[in-house]
């Protein structure tokens, strides 16, 4: 080769360490980085939530020895201020979300093993990537950050309404601002960087129709990011722009504040703010889902020994879901006083969009049935995604219809449906994912006894948490209420449940215990080095546990579908993809 | 250069008539920009005011995405990506917005 | 060091999809940047729609100013494009020339745009004075951010950058027609913020 190629990795042949660790532009160092990153505030995003339970639970009381650690303007004398609650509310959301589940779920596992499952020797744009990790890493400073600066962090919602965001003093709301500009100029680049991956380093042999699953679902998840992620962009620079530069995009005429007129141009409408955020946020639910259904297709294949079943129905779902993502955003708008018509369209579209969704849990489903079923860690985590999804997925179709909706917006109903789907939905899937690939990542397998120890409870608490949620919602409780509705008389006979809601957050905290210990104790054992443990098909098993730098030592080339397995007259139950001996199928 | 190379590029003949394009294109733009501004001193109703001005805008962008971007050449893959943005966006955001104000409800 | 370190078709193409890396991601990013004004733009048109009235974009904002920046813009875009095409005919010296053309004017813009933005804010006009001033000044300073930009991409593949023409002349090549694939947008964007801003 006469020319070399763009970004093409020559380097040195011993980086140092900051260029190996800290400064690296290897997919998979990125991916560990996002991954850890990740889990980092999935774990603070917990901890914010463990406080607003304390508060739900003994509304007044004082937290005896943590309550004293933060402080006279946040919990005086150990008791929250409703400030500080609104706070921890708003924040939690927004850190799970954005610095939690997609850094973990499209950073980590993605920028990991896309790569690796279409046996590329890198992302295409390896210091794009680089790049786009440090945006993230930016954005979780400054939102981290916020919460030390006079006024503390951002605290009207993780949706940031205006006229409320814009008129709250102090700076956190703005610095929640430019944190949200770097998380999503990290998700952009990202999904330029993925989307041009896999259409162009897919090795030789792998047509799409070959493509793993969990690749599929990476691709449609890098559609949404690329064009959902700029009107929130607009609403941001909208909202930085009314804050900081006194203009009113968001600020209607006559705005009275504090029983005074604010002195801004008015002419502003607080409904396009919402648009704007929701034609993001919509999407980025399937982000967040997406990913996530990836991932436990890979581990249900894998853990029955056949090939999913309707591989042809599940792409066309992913593809379907991610293009109808986009037209059912005003959903979460309801209630601003829309026209009939346009809300009979939203409504259909959202009754639309639950079907593809129900194909692919049914093809989960129907995978199972005949299958030789391992019961490992991942496996469990990766089948309690389907019922937990399911319960998810239909508490959402009262939501979707506004003669349900108009009781049940703003309740504990909306938290409890939306939690069913992110927490024991997405966030099992990624644990599924951390169990199923740590083996590749770091060579070593998680003991199997402290997984079943941490998913046994956390399944139990994750529904002692949620399915309450859905009954305090059903009774009228509001939502993002600091004092968790002692105050009405309808939300009474559903009291009660807050202590239950919160001893469960609390046992899934100590449940996460195992996890962790596991995590770190199993890294200092003697690393085994299997490169296919699992006896799984898909590319990335082909290359070495731990992968090397470049990948795989030679260019692997495909000659089947992703799922063969338990084929008839073949002496294992698998035939790996990349396995030149062997019948040759067509397509998957 | 390699074949492969050889067909990633025009060729330098190739390049002359795109040239010639170039300059036609850039004396149709400065006319349009010159139509565009006596239009408006004309004070037109909106309606109409806005349908021409867009109308010539998408002209002039048709012809910088067409020639300039290379988009008349380009392969369907990113025509068809491009194609489905538009679309997107066109439908999407001016949707709820328009109906929003149809009904006067802002 | 094995070869497979090496990312294919970051210049050569890919044959079943016919294009290399950088141009699908260029492309794929300007996708989003459409969303992005697009977004904007419909904010535009609601508050618009939404306004008890608003004024005639003449009215405030200098036409002949405008006027004269969207053929300053045209300009570069056309400057820009025949930098790309002296490279494809191995022309350096004219590809020098053009691209230097294309920076200045793109200076030019902005000088014009910081004359406008002064003159406004001597008259005591702000963003905060309107919601007409407040979409015109973010509509227009975000677009002038991204000239700004292109202009720092293209005064490197002009100077610093302008190395790899001797090392490797298609990979150089393929970078300017990113960056003019870029400028080009940036030009679109204008073609359609000049008549809706200034004109309606």
């Amino acid at each position: 080769m006469t020319e070399a190629l763009e970004g093409a990795t020559h380097h040195p042949e011993v980086l140092g360490w900051w260029r190996k660790y800290i400064f690296s532009v290897d997919h998979k160092v990125i991916g560990i980085q996002y991954a850890l990153t990740g889990l980092t505030f999935l774990f603070f995003g917990f901890c914010l939530m463990m406080l607003m339970r304390w508060q739900l639970a003994f509304p007044g009381v004082a937290l005896p020895v943590i309550g004293t650690l933060f402080g006279e303007n946040r919990m005086p004398g150990g008791i929250m201020l409703p400030e500080f609650y609104n706070q921890l509310g708003a924040m939690h959301g927004t850190i799970m979300v954005f610095l939690g589940v997609v850094p973990l779920g499209v950073g980590g596992f993605g920028n990991y093993l896309v790569p690796l499952q279409i046996g590329a020797p890198d992302m295409a744009f390896p210091r794009l990537n680089m790049a786009s990790y440090w945006f993230l890493f930016l954005g979780g400073v400054t939102m981290f950050v916020s919460f030390f600066v006079p006024g503390g962090s951002a605290q009207s919602g993780w949706t940031s309404y205006p006229p409320l965001a814009v008129i709250s003093d102090g700076n956190g709301q703005t610095l929640w601002l430019v944190g949200m500009v770097f998380l999503i100029t990290s998700s952009l680049l990202g999904s330029i960087n993925t989307l041009t991956t896999i259409i162009q380093l897919r090795a030789k042999g792998l047509t799409f129709m070959r493509l793993p699953y969990f690749v599929w679902a990476q691709l449609v998840t890098g559609v949404l990011l690329l064009l959902a992620m700029p009107p929130l962009e607009v609403a941001g620079i909208l909202q930085l722009m009314d804050r900081v530069a006194g203009t009113s995009f968001f600020l209607p005429t006559g705005l009275v504040v504090s029983g005074q007129v604010l002195a801004v141009s008015g002419g502003g409408s607080p409904v396009l703010y919402q648009h704007l955020f929701w034609f993001l946020a919509h999407p980025e639910v399937y982000v967040l889902l997406l990913p996530a259904m990836g991932i436990v297709s890979e581990v249900i294949a894998n853990n029955t020994r056949r090939p999913l079943w309707g591989y042809r129905a599940l792409v066309g779902s992913a593809l379907f879901l991610g293009f109808m993502s986009f037209v059912v955003w005003a959903h979460h708008m309801y209630l601003t006083g829309m026209g009939t018509t346009i809300s009979i369209f939203f409504q259909t579209t959202t009754m639309i969009i639950s079907v593809p969704s129900v194909v692919i849990l049914t093809a989960l489903i129907l995978t199972l049935h005949g299958g030789s079923i391992r019961f490992t860690t991942p496996m469990l985590f990766a089948l309690a995604f389907v019922p937990m999804f399911g319960i998810g997925g239909l508490t959402g179709l009262p939501l979707g219809l506004t003669a349900t909706d108009i009781p049940l917006h703003d309740t504990y109903y909306v938290i409890g449906h939306f939690h069913y789907v992110v927490a024991p939905g997405s966030i099992f899937a990624l644990f599924a994912g951390v169990y199923y690939w740590y083996p590749k990542v770091t060579g070593r397998r998680l003991n199997e006894f402290l997984g079943k120890l941490h998913f046994w409870p956390s399944l139990l608490c994750m529904n002692g948490i949620f399915f309450p949620m859905l009954i305090q919602g059903l009774a009228g409780m509001q939502r993002r209420l600091y004092n968790g509705g002692v105050d009405y008389a309808y939300a009474q006979p559903v009291l009660h449940l807050h202590k239950l809601i919160s001893f469960s957050a609390w046992g899934l905290a100590v449940s996460q215990i195992p996890f962790i210990v596991n995590f770190f104790w199993t890294l200092r054992k003697k690393a085994t080095h299997e490169e296919n443990p699992w006896h799984a098909t898909t590319l990335e098993w082909a290359a070495p546990s731990p992968p090397p730098h470049g990948n795989f030592a030679t260019v692997p080339e495909v000659f089947r579908g992703p799922y063969e397995y338990s084929v008839p007259g073949c002496a294992e139950d698998y035939l790996p993809q990349f396995a030149a001996v062997g019948p040759a199928t067509a397509d998957s | 250069m390699s074949s492969q190379q050889a067909k990633d590029h025009p060729h330098a003949a190739d390049v002359d008539r795109h040239v010639r394009a170039y300059i036609t294109v850039f004396v149709a733009l400065m006319v349009l920009t010159l139509v565009t501004v006596w239009v408006s001193s004309l004070r037109l109703s909106l309606r109409l005011a806005v349908s021409v001005a867009l109308g010539i805008a998408t002209v002039k962008a048709s012809l910088v995405a067409g020639v300039f971007m290379h988009l008349s050449s380009e392969k369907k893959l990113i025509v068809l990506g491009l194609a489905l943005t538009v679309v997107f966006f066109l439908f999407c955001l001016l949707m709820p917005g328009v109906s929003d104000a149809l009904n006067n409800r802002l | 060091m094995s070869a497979s370190a090496l990312i294919p078709y970051t210049v050569e193409t890919r044959p079943d999809t016919g294009l290399n890396n950088v141009k699908i991601g260029i492309w794929l990013f300007l996708a989003s940047e459409v969303m992005l004004f697009g977004g904007l733009f419909a904010a535009y048109i609601l508050l618009r729609i939404g306004a008890a009235q608003w004024p005639l974009g003449a009215s405030i904002l200098s036409v002949p100013l405008a006027a004269a920046n969207t053929l300053v813009l045209i300009s570069s875009s056309v400057t820009m494009v025949m930098s790309w095409a002296s490279l494809v005919r191995k022309d350096f010296g004219k590809f020098r020339l053009f691209m230097g053309l294309t920076v200045l004017l793109g200076l030019v813009f902005m000088g014009i745009k910081a004359t406008e933005y002064m003159t406004k804010f001597h008259h005591g006009l702000f963003p905060r004075t309107s919601t007409f001033l407040a979409i015109y000044f973010t509509l227009t300073g975000l677009h002038a951010a991204h000239v700004l930009g292109g202009m720092v991409v293209n005064a490197y593949l002009w100077g610093p950058g302008s190395a790899m023409w001797k090392s490797e002349p298609l990979r150089f090549t393929n970078r300017v027609e990113a960056a003019g694939l870029f400028w080009h947008f940036v030009d679109l964007v204008w073609i359609f913020l000049f008549p809706v801003l200034y004109l309606l």
